[in-house]
């Protein structure tokens, strides 16, 4: 059978970061020199260097971070996370009314399965000696 | 731009461009159906009349709009113009800085005589939704941030964080805006606005108000661009394009290396040193100011004050008319005009104010100004400097 797909990738970035996602797993890239990579790319900015995936431990602290007005709607926050490996995303922290999170603020990742075909990943206040989400892996 | 043998000289004599026609096209709410390109190509005309040149003297033309893809090639279509040299480069509010520079390079390789620059923006008519889709950002959009709005929310939320700016220094931007709008026969704002209606405005994406936001409005503009030696003989006094820079340092928000300081640190040097001035030469900054954090930003990066003290020195009344440095005498985004990509009324504003016909807003002897661009959320930052001499 002819291999069509090679050598093209066999699963774009977003694809396999949204798998992780399906486990509970924030995703992010590094390279060998180990340059952390934000947003899932097929190449790692400045150097062109090939990229791995590792599995964040989940903690981070918040950036920065607005109360949204939303229309019909409760105000949400959205958030700019520093997670701790060492790269930022975009995000929402729940747990707590939108106007209580501040920056600085330290975080755990939840996944938010409201979509269980579309999981999202969303942080919470970190909750005092938790270790973490489990399957932290440098895969 | 500036002749290399020629640094001894004064920025004015060696400047080999000038600005020969500015206009505005409609402003606010325009008339049912008028179109974009409606909007470009009367902009287009008055600017044109401003320079005493017409149609058939355009062979260079350079626009964009969010509501047309393929802006320039519309507008050339509409106007029966079969220009030498175009481009159509999107850069968002400040591509009009950018097709400057490029309308320079063009320029001065002989690759054209007359330039256009033109755009034109239907938004508040049909909404600025339709005006300028968003594109899906799948590490963005599903977290719903009201773009571009939360994006500045969070430069000016950092801010505040770092610096100890407060709601009452962005709110002291919105009250000299508008205090400079009603100045202007054109500006969409006719009523006062107080430091306490707008610290009391609706909250839309903390610490942003309604009032830290800049308006809605339909509008456009054109500016004509010859060779100096062609300009001195038009009717208008020639307005020097001085010195210019660009910068990109992200398109997503979540991409920004520091959230307080821009991409205007790097082009305001870099424009400034072209031109050889310095931040104190000036007498009058046109900054892009989409949202309040915008001016208090660009402030700090192009050098007029500290970085960190943007917001005490506007709230001191500096930008304010009678401060001490002339800021968005037009009422700026947030109180004249504001179509989603406003650069290239920066640029009119400036040359209007350096060839003194602003009537009572007038800056007095301005012969000085930076038109600063900004772009996306905080993304793309581009200088301008614009001169003359008065007799």
């Amino acid at each position: 059978m002819t291999d069509n797909t090679s050598p093209s990738a066999s699963a774009s970035p977003w694809r396999v970061f949204k798998d992780h996602c399906l486990k509970g797993q924030l995703a992010y890239q590094v390279t060998q020199a180990g340059q952390v990579v934000f947003y899932p790319r097929v190449c790692a900015p400045q150097t062109g260097d090939d990229l791995h995936w590792r599995v964040s431990k989940g903690l981070g602290t918040v950036y920065s971070c607005t109360e949204v007005m939303g229309k019909d709607r409760e105000p949400y926050n959205v958030s700019l996370i520093d997670v701790d490996e060492g790269f930022r995303m975009m995000s929402r922290v729940d747990g707590l009314a939108a106007k209580d999170v501040s920056i600085g603020l330290r975080v755990q990742l939840k996944m938010d399965m409201t979509h269980p075909e579309d999981p999202l990943p969303v942080f919470v206040p970190l909750q005092a000696g938790h270790p973490g989400p489990t399957g932290a892996t440098h895969d | 731009m500036i002749d290399p043998h020629g640094l001894s000289t004064s920025p004015f004599e060696r400047a080999s461009v000038a600005v020969v026609g500015a206009a505005e096209s409609d402003l606010g709410h325009c008339a049912p159906g008028t179109s974009p390109v409606d909007l470009m190509a009367q902009a287009s005309l008055r600017a044109l009349s401003d320079a005493g040149l017409g149609l058939k003297d355009v062979d260079a033309v350079f626009c964009a709009t969010s509501q047309i893809r393929f802006a320039t090639t519309a507008l050339c279509e509409y106007l029966g113009v079969h220009p030498r040299t175009h481009d159509g480069t999107q850069m968002g509010g400040s591509s009009f800085m950018t097709h400057m520079a490029q309308a320079c390079a063009a320029l001065e390789r002989g690759q054209c005589e007359v330039a256009l620059i033109a755009y034109g923006s239907t938004q508040r008519s049909v909404s600025r939704a339709a005006a300028s889709p968003r594109e899906f950002n799948p590490y963005e959009t599903p977290y719903q941030p009201v773009l571009p709005i939360s994006a500045y929310a969070m430069a000016a939320a950092r801010h505040m964080h770092e610096f100890g700016t407060t709601r009452t220094h962005l709110a002291s931007v919105a009250v000299a805006a508008r205090q400079w709008a009603l100045m202007n026969p054109v500006a969409w704002e006719k009523e006062p606005l107080t430091l306490e209606q707008a610290l009391a405005s609706r909250m839309v994406s903390s610490p942003l108000t309604l009032r830290d936001c800049c308006l809605v409005t339909d509008g456009g503009g054109a500016l004509i661009l010859t060779r100096g030696d062609r300009a001195r003989h038009l009717q208008k006094a020639p307005v020097y394009v001085l010195g210019f820079a660009q910068e990109l340092s992200h398109l997503s928000i979540s991409n920004m290396p520091d959230l307080t300081t821009t991409g205007a640190k790097i082009t305001g040097l870099a424009a400034m040193k072209m031109a050889g001035v310095t931040p104190g030469s000036f007498d009058l900054a046109m900054l892009y100011d989409a949202f309040t954090i915008n001016t208090i930003l660009f402030l700090e990066d192009l050098g007029f004050c500290q970085k960190g003290e943007g917001g005490p020195f506007v709230a001191s009344g500096a930008i304010a008319p009678g401060g001490s440095l002339a800021v968005n005498t037009n009422g700026g985004g947030l109180s004249y005009c504001h179509p989603g990509m406003y650069g290239l009324l920066l640029l009119i504003e400036a040359v209007r104010q350096i060839r003194g016909e602003c009537g009572v807003r007038q800056v007095p002897g301005c012969e000085l100004a930076v038109a600063h661009g900004n772009g996306g959320v905080l993304s793309t930052q581009a200088t301008v400097v614009l001169g003359a001499v008065h007799d």
